[in-house]
């Protein structure tokens, strides 16, 4: 089965495992993944702020050039790049003029022949639940997961089952053997778009998150967006420096543990790239 | 003290966001659900239901002088939640874009200065180059060692390359740069 | 109610629904049918030794599902007849066909497991729809919970509960572990107006119970707190304000203006997140129970009982009256009146006040021997009707029936039952339907007066 797959900025640099681990996985339930040639960056909120038909003209090219490669569907696993495109596809087909002015400012016409779909929409309904338990041959017994969902659940047109409980990861976990918990913040926002800019804001919203998991007595958490994986993640440390408080959580792409279930190692899902280090926990656990 | 003259058209303001976005403020009750369910509300000076109240007042130069319309993080828990179905994050947006059209946007310069990077990394590669990305918003923002320690953490991990990743089709992004519409009014 | 039971004059249907109404004001044929309830009530005591006796438990609905009742019994203690009713979704004898305890222990021998359901047809001069409201489901609230918190409530649940002859003896408990709570929030408005998930009307009682509820909690509970938070707080009503303020000085209330976002477990407690509106911030809480003021709405069924009566409804299912000022309590159909919260939401003060004043309505029907009638509405005449009968059709109050007149079937109107909308009238075309005052030769006069002058030329 052929795929398409927009990997985005994020999975090129600071979100590498979860690149490493999709398409991992993808191998191993044999789906080839096609990157959309030569793909650009969607401009993310910045185009979003500052120009709206930059922000609509960026995730154009992208649309046009996975027509022109023959892709039909087409997998983002970042919610900010899906949503974008999905926004544009959506726009082309509402609004005839902006439409045109996009056709000629890009260079060429896309036929809106592409349907978007978000990585997590993908595993639960394409690849599917019972494939992935089946799949499973190293079940990740007694490992107590918080799934998170951040603001994926609330992003227009993501389909997922319930904006205020989502369970759709937690049933992905439960089919992986491991232990889904429930908590209550599975759909705050981590606020990782001010985390350059305003650190101090994405330092608090990550301290209540992790304490909320903690308070579960979680081993770690499960996620499916780059950019709240590297602020739990990579500024967990800088979180624990504040708050005087070591929560040492290790931060699973949700692809990641599903690697795990299919016997790929360290190597294969990129978990050497992970901040806080999850090796010992899987250790613990006999994952590893 | 706010005078409210027989001049003034008390719907002017809400008119020009209804207008730009579809969105009408004047169907806010003010029941604050917005601000309770906002992750950023502690931070911002004006709370997102102070801001359609503004709206509602026809005040505009405190709504676009703020730091509200900087911070929200669009993640829209607060137009899920209207009872009235406010799409507020909408709202939002369209304050942004006329506080850089009227020149206003002083609440938050620091995430103006940032997006103003960001983008021209876009324009210069195709793809947006983190290392540099971040190297220059600290000098802009004259806090080079910021985040420092993480540098060498990243790098040692490679989730940062020390060189950009540029894609073919550069000419054709730039020129999407040239002929794209700002909302800077300059 | 036992009064009412025993007045010879008054006879009283219980488990009983009306099925069908034909007729019109003053001889209404209604169809009820009443329910079987697989006990003989000319022969049962009310002695309660089937109830007693009974093997099957089930959730007790009066009680909102915070007690357990058996599968034969009386839904209330005040209940009349004083006949209980077996519930055949769950009673053994129903189920498997194995129990016959009740019946053995029956000394009136009043078990009648083969007892079906009954139609009785009888005239009445008038109607009184009193069917009540029915609570908003607060499931669609996701984020309080949407039902899976056990200690988050509705003010139903918490006046059983403050009921000193309730399921919890009075006691204000948490159901998730029966300990007495202390810290109790109340959130307003949930599902009223909410035009995104509930209803957009204000259903006006909460406002007042939720601050009786603080009151009595306070009385039953001398330590505990209540924060309440509210959007607006409406008091229109004598003693009202006073109300309020002393659910404020008296028993310690904290008003809190802002609408909750969100209802979470920490621990064993719940966090209440909202803002305070009033200073900007958000706001915090943590509580033992967390009690949701529901929505008033339509009772079920609603729609369907308007079209059996024929009298219109709302775009909610709530009865319409015939005038919002000058004829609260009259449907459209004469001879139909309203009382209590089928209607609108209405507290009880309301709800007594539009009862007597629909009983006073049927009253003064019902004391006449002859009815008056506005006299503007339709005729036919019989010797121009085609019998085409189209005006049946359009007749918004069922009032046109056909008649027989020199071997000719032509369409006939039942005065009592006409308003003199005219459609009868519009849709004829042999202009046999008219209305009274209205007719067409009676109208181009109208329109020519302004238009000509007498001598018939323009003006």
């Amino acid at each position: 089965m052929n795929v398409g797959y927009y990997p985005g900025c994020s999975l090129e640099s600071t979100a590498g495992e979860f690149d490493l681990s999709f398409r991992a996985i993808c191998k191993g339930y044999g789906i080839d993944l096609v990157d959309i040639p030569d793909w650009n960056c969607c401009g993310a909120s910045p185009a979003h702020q500052l120009s709206e038909e930059l922000a609509f003209a960026l995730p154009y090219r992208n649309l046009l050039n996975a027509e022109e490669g023959s892709l039909q569907t087409v997998v983002s696993p970042c919610p900010a790049c899906y949503s974008h495109l999905l926004h544009t596809h959506k726009a082309v087909g509402e609004k005839p003029e902006l439409s045109d002015r996009l056709a000629e400012m890009v260079g060429g016409t896309y036929q809106q022949s592409v349907t978007s779909k978000h990585l997590l929409d993908f595993l639960f309904r394409d690849i599917g639940v019972e494939r992935i338990r089946e799949g499973a041959e190293k079940p990740l017994t007694g490992l107590r997961v918080v799934s998170y969902y951040g603001c994926l659940t609330r992003l227009p047109g993501v389909d997922i089952d319930d904006a205020e409980n989502p369970t759709m990861m937690d049933e992905i976990v439960s089919a992986l053997g491991a232990v889904p918990l429930e908590w209550s913040h599975k759909t705050e926002c981590c606020g990782a778009s001010l985390s350059i800019t305003r650190t101090d804001i994405g330092l608090r919203l990550a301290n209540e998150i992790l304490a909320a998991a903690k308070g579960m007595k979680a081993d770690c958490i499960a996620v499916v967006c780059p950019l709240c994986q590297s602020n739990l993640d990579m500024r967990q440390p800088d979180v624990e420096k504040k708050y005087k408080y070591s929560y040492n959580l290790p931060l699973f792409y949700l692809t990641q543990l599903i690697g795990l279930t299919l016997g790929m190692g360290i190597k294969d899902l990129g978990l050497g790239k992970l901040v806080i280090d999850p090796v010992p926990l899987l250790r613990t656990k006999g994952v590893l | 003290m706010k005078v409210l003259t027989r001049q003034e058209d008390v719907h002017q303001f809400r008119d020009e966001i209804l207008a730009l976005s579809g969105e009408d403020s004047s169907h806010c009750v003010q029941c604050g659900k917005c601000t309770a369910s906002c992750p950023i509300a502690p931070e911002m000076d004006l709370k997102p239901n102070q801001v359609l109240r503004y709206i509602q007042l026809n005040s505009s130069k405190p709504v676009l002088q703020c730091s509200t319309i900087w911070l929200c993080a669009s993640c829209e828990t607060c137009s899920f939640r209207c009872p009235e179905g406010i799409e507020i994050a909408i709202v939002m947006d369209t304050l942004r874009k006329l506080a850089i059209e009227e020149d206003l946007a002083t609440g938050q310069k620091q995430i103006v200065a940032f997006d103003e990077i960001f983008l021209d990394s876009i324009k210069r590669y195709g793809r947006v180059y983190e290392l540099g990305l971040v190297m220059r918003y600290n000098m802009a923002s004259r806090q080079p060692l910021k985040d420092a320690h993480l540098g060498p953490l990243m790098l040692g991990k490679r989730k940062l390359s020390l060189l950009a990743h540029r894609i073919r089709g550069r000419a054709t992004v730039r020129e999407i740069f040239r002929r794209s519409k700002r909302f800077l009014g300059k | 109610m036992t009064e009412s039971s025993q007045d010879e004059k008054i006879e009283i249907l219980t488990h009983s629904e009306v099925s069908e109404v034909k007729g019109f004001v003053g001889n209404f044929d209604v169809t009820i049918r009443k329910k079987a309830r697989y006990i003989n009530e000319t022969k049962c005591t009310g002695c309660g030794d089937c109830i007693e006796k009974c093997l099957t438990f089930a959730p007790n609905e009066w009680e909102l599902g915070l007690g357990k009742r058996k599968a034969v019994y009386k839904p209330f203690a005040q209940g009349v007849p004083n006949v209980p009713v077996i519930d055949r979704q769950v009673c053994g004898h129903f189920t498997t066909g194995l129990c016959n305890v009740c019946s053995k222990i029956c000394e009136a021998d009043a078990i009648d497991y083969a007892q079906e359901d009954e139609y009785i047809t009888e005239k009445f001069g008038t109607i009184i729809v009193a069917t009540g409201f029915d609570q908003f489901d607060t499931g669609v609230y996701g984020e309080y919970g949407g039902g899976r918190f056990k200690d988050v409530i509705t003010g139903l649940h918490l006046e059983r509960m403050l009921d000193t002859s309730g399921p919890t003896g009075g006691h204000v408990i948490r159901p998730s572990n029966y300990k007495e709570a202390k810290r109790v929030v109340f959130i307003q408005c949930a599902g009223s107006r909410d035009e995104a998930k509930g209803v957009p009307y204000c259903s006006r009682i909460c406002c007042m119970y939720t601050a009786k509820h603080a009151i009595i909690l306070k009385d039953h509970v001398p330590d505990s707190q209540s924060y309440i938070f509210y959007i607006d707080i409406r008091t229109a009503g004598k003693n009202y304000e006073e109300f309020y303020k002393k659910a404020q000085r008296e028993a310690g209330a904290v008003y809190i203006r802002g609408r909750v976002a969100k209802v979470y477990e920490k621990g064993d407690q719940l966090v209440v997140r909202g803002a305070d509106t009033l200073t900007g911030e958000q706001i915090e809480v943590e509580a033992d129970l967390v009690v949701l003021a529901a929505a008033a709405v339509p009772r079920d069924g609603a729609k369907e009982l308007a079209k059996i009566l024929n009298i219109p409804h709302d775009t909610y299912g709530f009865f319409s009256e015939a005038h919002p000022k000058l004829q609260p309590v009259e449907s459209v159909t004469k001879g139909v009146y309203m009382a209590g919260a089928c209607q609108f939401p209405k507290d009880v003060p309301d709800a007594v006040a539009t009862t007597g004043a629909a009983a006073i309505k049927a009253c003064s029907i019902l004391s006449q021997d002859e009815l008056t009638i506005d006299p503007k509405i339709a005729y036919v005449d019989p010797e121009v009707c085609s019998g085409c009968l189209n005006c049946l059709q359009i007749c918004p109050f069922d009032a046109i029936r056909t008649e027989v007149v020199d071997g000719k079937e032509v369409a006939s109107i039942v005065q009592s039952l006409c308003h003199g909308c005219g459609n009868c009238a519009s849709t004829c075309r042999t202009k046999a339907a008219n209305v009274r005052g209205f007719s067409d030769d009676q109208i181009y006069a109208q329109i020519s007066a302004p238009l000509f002058s007498k001598g018939g030329e323009e003006r």
